[in-house]
């Protein structure tokens, strides 16, 4: 694709060291940030009009400009910890170009006024850590990470933290929590981090994928990247497919391009001889679409508007082989493994709505029950100090209103089958046992 | 939905069902010098404090040290952390209990995490779960888990052995997977995440061939 700012060079042997990066221009944004004044850098952000790459959609530059001025201790962490399932662009730009992510971020503190940063990235992602730590040596030997960076009055401590397997803390207070030594409980907001977040200090907190697009924003100007996508979905992003595609993978495309563009041209279709069912936009948190929203175009306004949401940016495509209640139960029983347990709605309403499934796959169900499941992701959402009960209740939800026919079959077809196993093997059930998945 | 191996459920704390002995004080900040700590378990510890303006935030990387050397986050692990954090005990097991890679149970060497979240499963996960069960599952030097999305959907079915991701992978490559670790070889060095390319060639702004391991160079 012409238009790879992220994905450019991505795979040339070597680009993981500081020579082979620099010999691509790499660093050249960070010295042309520098000769300008923060102002004037997050004048730039703004003009780019990037919105966060972790899931919310958030516009940076904003981001940037509510943490307060002056002198106190301020953060900038950057949220390494991608677990949101289908997801794995971070992985990929992390593993092959760790100098990107760390230009950025010295280009984003400068904006911001901070002197202290952390990498918060997940425990699982060893490989990827070890490579960042061997790039952020390098860095700081050239003097790009340190104290006054490259002679100017910037200096940035920088330092990779891992945690250890917890999903909720992707969540930006519960990853606070955790980077501050404690069980990765999300807190109550207002205050927001930028306010006080880490330690109690301001803090910006921005995903991988934001950060390691700022070089690409300084190198073309705030505006020209603005040219690239759609009015409110500016810019390239990565985007991760995987399921029943053929050629699971990154995909680097315009924002705004179609779905079904992204789907089967780069990621070749469903495999051989099978059909969509339906597919996540934006990882497992994300509603369900089917194979009748295929042209929407890939942007977050246009999106949301067709009731789902490009969340981090992960497509994960599923055929017809798989029936809905499997894949239901594979989405609750995830979040019920996460929910950290701090508020009552998500506690409770991911572990009634894995009970309610179990029910429905073993014919214990009747039809009420559905109803009943939909009320609880109603009461979930907007209910919790985080979005961990609304990224169940989300898809949940959205497959009762979609998918409402299967799962009032599959609950006919589990009963008469458990009715018949009561009946005992020479016993002659009311039905015979329709054919189901 | 295949059964968990491992730990019923690693949220909770290990004996979270058996009552607590209400007759004994509750640990203190252990005393300077009333445990031993291995050497180098110390200066790891330390130079983790040494990252951050607060001693509190190093309680994730001194546990996994301590797990490092101890294989799981015993009690002994807990109170060599504990002294040299200067914290109580129960601060850190309140850590350890809460996140999946720290173990409050005794486990194997070897840790082979299968993830069996969504893009994996409608892969075959599942089945590779159970082959690697089937074939792991009551050796001591082995903790198989079941793992939500360990983001690798681009390799799907995958494990990721020893930290090392692997994929795609069939039930027919267990043996040589758990071999490969066993022996402290390379884990199926060409199925390595590691050694993948992007998808998309032409995402690059060079040629460059899609499977460079199949020619033989890394």
């Amino acid at each position: 694709m012409s238009e790879a700012l992220l994905l450019k060079d991505i795979d040339e042997p070597g680009l993981n060291t500081l020579a082979t990066y620099e010999a691509r221009g790499g660093y050249a944004s960070l010295r042309k940030a520098l000769q300008k004044t923060p102002g004037d850098v997050l004048v730039e952000l703004e003009a780019s009009g990037i919105r966060g790459r972790g899931g919310a959609g958030f516009q940076m530059g904003k981001k940037v400009s509510f943490l307060p001025q002056g002198s106190m201790d301020k953060y900038l962490v950057c949220n390494a910890d991608e677990s949101e399932p289908g997801t794995f662009k971070d992985r990929e730009l992390m593993q092959k170009n760790p100098h990107g992510l760390i230009e950025g971020i010295v280009i984003a503190s400068y904006a911001a006024g901070t002197d202290r940063s952390f990498i918060y990235i997940r425990g699982e992602y060893a490989h990827q850590a070890d490579i960042v730590e061997a790039a952020l040596a390098e860095a700081r030997d050239a003097g790009y990470v340190g104290e006054r960076i490259l002679g100017s009055n910037h200096s940035l401590s920088l330092h990779v933290h891992r945690g250890a397997g917890a999903y909720i803390c992707g969540e930006e207070t519960g990853l606070l929590d955790s980077l501050e030594g404690k069980r990765g409980n999300p807190r109550l907001k207002p205050p927001f981090p930028a306010n006080q977040g880490l330690y109690q200090g301001p803090t910006l907190i921005n995903n991988v994928e934001t950060l390691a697009t700022v070089p690409a924003i300084i190198e073309l100007g705030g505006a020209e990247y603005a040219e690239l996508g759609v009015q409110t979905s500016t810019g390239t992003k990565v985007v991760s497919v995987s399921g029943h595609v053929q050629r699971p993978g990154n995909y680097e495309v315009e924002l705004g391009v179609p779905s079904r563009e992204i789907i089967y041209d780069l990621a070749g279709g469903p495999l051989e001889g099978h059909q969509i069912k339906c597919w996540f936009p934006g990882g497992s948190s994300s509603p369900v679409m089917t194979a009748d929203d295929l042209d929407v175009p890939y942007d977050f306004d246009s999106m949301a508007k067709a009731g789902s949401m490009i969340g981090s940016g992960a497509i994960i495509v599923v055929d017809e082989t798989t029936p809905i209640v499997d894949l239901a139960l594979k989405v609750a029983k995830f979040y019920r493994h996460e929910s950290c347990g701090k508020c009552t709605p998500c506690r409770e309403g991911t572990n009634w709505t894995v009970k309610t499934l179990e029910r429905i796959d073993s014919g214990e169900a009747t039809p009420m029950d559905l109803d009943i499941m939909a009320s609880v992701q109603d009461h979930i959402i907007g209910n919790c100090l985080c979005v961990l009960g609304d990224a169940m209740a989300m898809p949940i939800g959205s497959m009762i209103v979609k998918f409402r026919d299967e799962f009032e079959a599959h609950i006919e077809g589990a009963r008469a089958r458990s009715e018949l196993a009561l009946a005992g093997a020479g016993g002659n059930g009311r039905a015979n046992g329709e054919e189901l998945h | 939905m295949s059964a968990h191996p491992g730990p019923p459920d690693a949220q909770r704390a290990s004996a979270w069902d058996r009552p607590a002995d209400l007759e004994k004080d509750p640990a203190l900040v252990p005393e300077p010098g009333s445990v031993d700590v291995p050497e180098g378990l110390r200066r790891e510890i330390e130079d983790a404090m040494a990252r951050y303006p607060d001693r509190h935030s190093a309680a994730i990387p001194a546990l996994h040290a301590a797990q490092q050397v101890h294989g799981w986050c015993s009690p002994e692990a807990i109170e060599q952390v504990a002294l040299v954090m200067a914290v109580t005990p129960a601060y850190l097991d309140s850590v350890a209990s809460f996140y999946d890679m720290l173990e409050n149970h005794p486990v194997g060497r070897h840790s082979v995490y299968v993830c069996t979240n969504i893009s994996c499963s409608l892969r075959g996960a599942d089945a590779l779960l159970e082959a690697i069960v089937a074939e792991a599952g009551e050796d001591p030097d082995f903790n198989v888990r079941a793992f939500e999305c360990l983001g690798a959907c681009d390799i799907a079915p995958m494990a990721s052995v020893d930290g090392v991701y692997v994929g795609p992978l069939e039930p027919s490559d267990v043996t040589q997977l758990l071999d490969d670790s066993r022996a402290g070889r390379p884990v199926l060095p060409d199925k390595q995440l590691a050694t993948r390319l992007v998808a998309d060639p032409s995402a690059n702004s060079r040629e460059f061939p899609l499977h460079p391991t199949e020619e033989g160079s890394p």
